[in-house]
């Protein structure tokens, strides 16, 4: 954030996002950055805040979790809906009740429907390469973009993080471009009037294709940013998928312990694929790279109560595309921040190649005495 | 009854960006009663020019003039404010076919 340097930071805490507000603030009260920080009341207020501050033309960025999210829900389907291209970091936590502080996809999972690109991280230096191709992707296609993160794992863990070179990141970040600015006299505009029966459904379809256009410039700016930081940004990340019999597919820091799982299954047929962007969701790539997989294992770490869990959902739906006549496999695991451990995860895949596994699962769920 | 535009041919996000394009929303379809004033009883008091919440009673210096049918909505307001009463609303259906 010290690098791009946004203009307005509208900021409400809540745990376990605090600590970016926090420091950031510090950054401002330093005069290390030029941001305007809106210390707003609520986080309702948070997002209205940077609707009109977007809207002004304001590079934006603001952070938010769990009940913060569900709290600014209204405007956050407004700012996709203006077509703002806002950047907010979500440090996933569980949504209540209980209430939890903990880690879980609750929050960005309940929002997946409201229009905002998203992208999730499985570790900081990850969180920091995908802001900044949010900040440009927001830009480009002109809609708001969610950057997700494991609360606490990710967001309070102590990790080394290589930051690039300042002139750098500002050069491939740019000057912040919105063409339809309550600020510009020579073009005035109004944002947000009321649309009937009429033309509510041609506006809202615009977003379909914004959508699939943000997938290409998704890539494309991943791209560029490659040529800073040496790294390749994909739609996902392929680990061993290749000759594997089993893949596990999940979001965030799970990605990092499937990782450690499958080193220890050295020799046994483990993959994962480490979904990147999950709005809009690549059920073509997703598809292409599985198919041939004997056994997919959708971890996922949010329930869609009635219904099959949010990624497991798509992902079936990307291999039923594809004529898929493998087993797929739905496991939820995680909510409430419970631990997933190394050793859990190679039970899934132990039993998943001795087709021992239940076509839907939990790990670490007491689900009976 | 102008065409109605496609998805590609409007600007994004509902976005409006032509000033005053409220003009062109003739929303005196949607009134259920018209205010018809007997200009035997009006004093020129203007207070119904004041009070109309769109702006449609005309007025110049020869005092009130027509009611833009064109934006009225029917509200009422101008009747209840006349101090003569000499407005009164009667129902829309009656200047229909």
């Amino acid at each position: 954030m010290r690098q791009i340097n946004p203009d307005v930071v509208p900021a409400f805490p809540i745990t376990p996002q605090t600590a970016i507000m926090q420091d950031f603030a510090t950054y401002v009260s330093n005069g290390v950055v030029d941001s305007e920080m809106i210390r707003v009341e609520s986080e309702h207020s948070a997002m209205s805040c940077a609707v009109g501050a977007s809207a002004a033309g304001a590079r934006v960025i603001t952070a938010t979790s769990s009940a913060g999210l569900a709290l600014m829900w209204e405007i956050v389907g407004v700012a996709s809906g203006l077509r703002l291209p806002i950047v907010m970091e979500i440090v996933n936590r569980a949504l209540s009740a209980p209430i939890n502080i903990h880690c879980d996809h609750s929050d960005s999972m309940g929002a997946r429907d409201l229009g905002w690109i998203q992208i999730y991280s499985e570790n900081a230096q990850e969180v920091y390469e995908n802001t900044l191709i949010a900040i440009r992707l927001a830009e480009k296609a002109l809609l708001p973009v969610m950057v997700c993160q494991d609360g606490f794992i990710t967001s309070h863990g102590v990790e080394n993080v290589e930051i690039f070179d300042d002139t750098d990141v500002k050069k491939f970040v740019g000057e912040h471009s919105y063409p339809y600015s309550l600020l510009n006299l020579k073009k005035p505009v109004t944002h947000g009037p009321l649309e009937l029966q009429d033309y509510y459904f041609e506006t809202r379809y615009q977003q379909v294709p914004a959508m699939e256009d943000a997938l290409k410039e998704y890539l494309k700016i991943g791209k560029e940013l490659g040529k800073i930081t040496g790294r390749k940004y994909g739609l996902f990340d392929e680990f061993n998928i290749k000759d594997a019999e089993a893949v596990i597919v999940c979001l965030n820091s799970t990605a990092g312990t499937t990782k450690a799982a499958i080193e220890r299954l050295k020799g046994k047929k483990a993959g994962l694929l480490k979904l990147r962007l999950f709005r809009p969701f690549p059920y073509k790539e997703v598809g292409e790279a599985l198919k041939k997989v004997k056994k997919v294992i959708v971890l996922d770490r949010a329930l869609s109560f009635g219904a099959n869990p949010p990624l497991y959902g798509e992902v079936k739906n990307a291999l039923f595309d594809m004529g898929y006549n493998g087993k797929i496999y739905s496991g939820v695991y995680g909510l409430g921040g419970r631990n997933i451990f190394i050793e859990e995860i190679e039970k899934v895949y132990n039993d998943a190649l001795n087709d021992e596994l239940k076509e839907h699962f939990y790990v670490g769920l007491r689900e009976c005495p | 009854m102008s065409k109605l535009k496609s998805a590609k041919e409007i600007p994004i996000g509902g976005l409006i960006d032509e000033a005053g394009s409220s003009r062109k929303f003739k929303t005196g379809d949607w009134r259920s009663f018209r205010p018809i004033i007997d200009e035997e009883k009006c004093i020129n008091c203007l207070q119904c020019v004041v009070y109309c919440p769109e702006d449609c009673i005309d007025s110049s210096k020869e005092g009130r003039g027509k009611i833009n049918l064109d934006y009225c909505k029917g509200c009422g307001i101008c009747a209840n404010i006349c101090p003569v009463k000499c407005i009164k609303m009667e129902e829309e259906a009656k200047f229909q076919k």
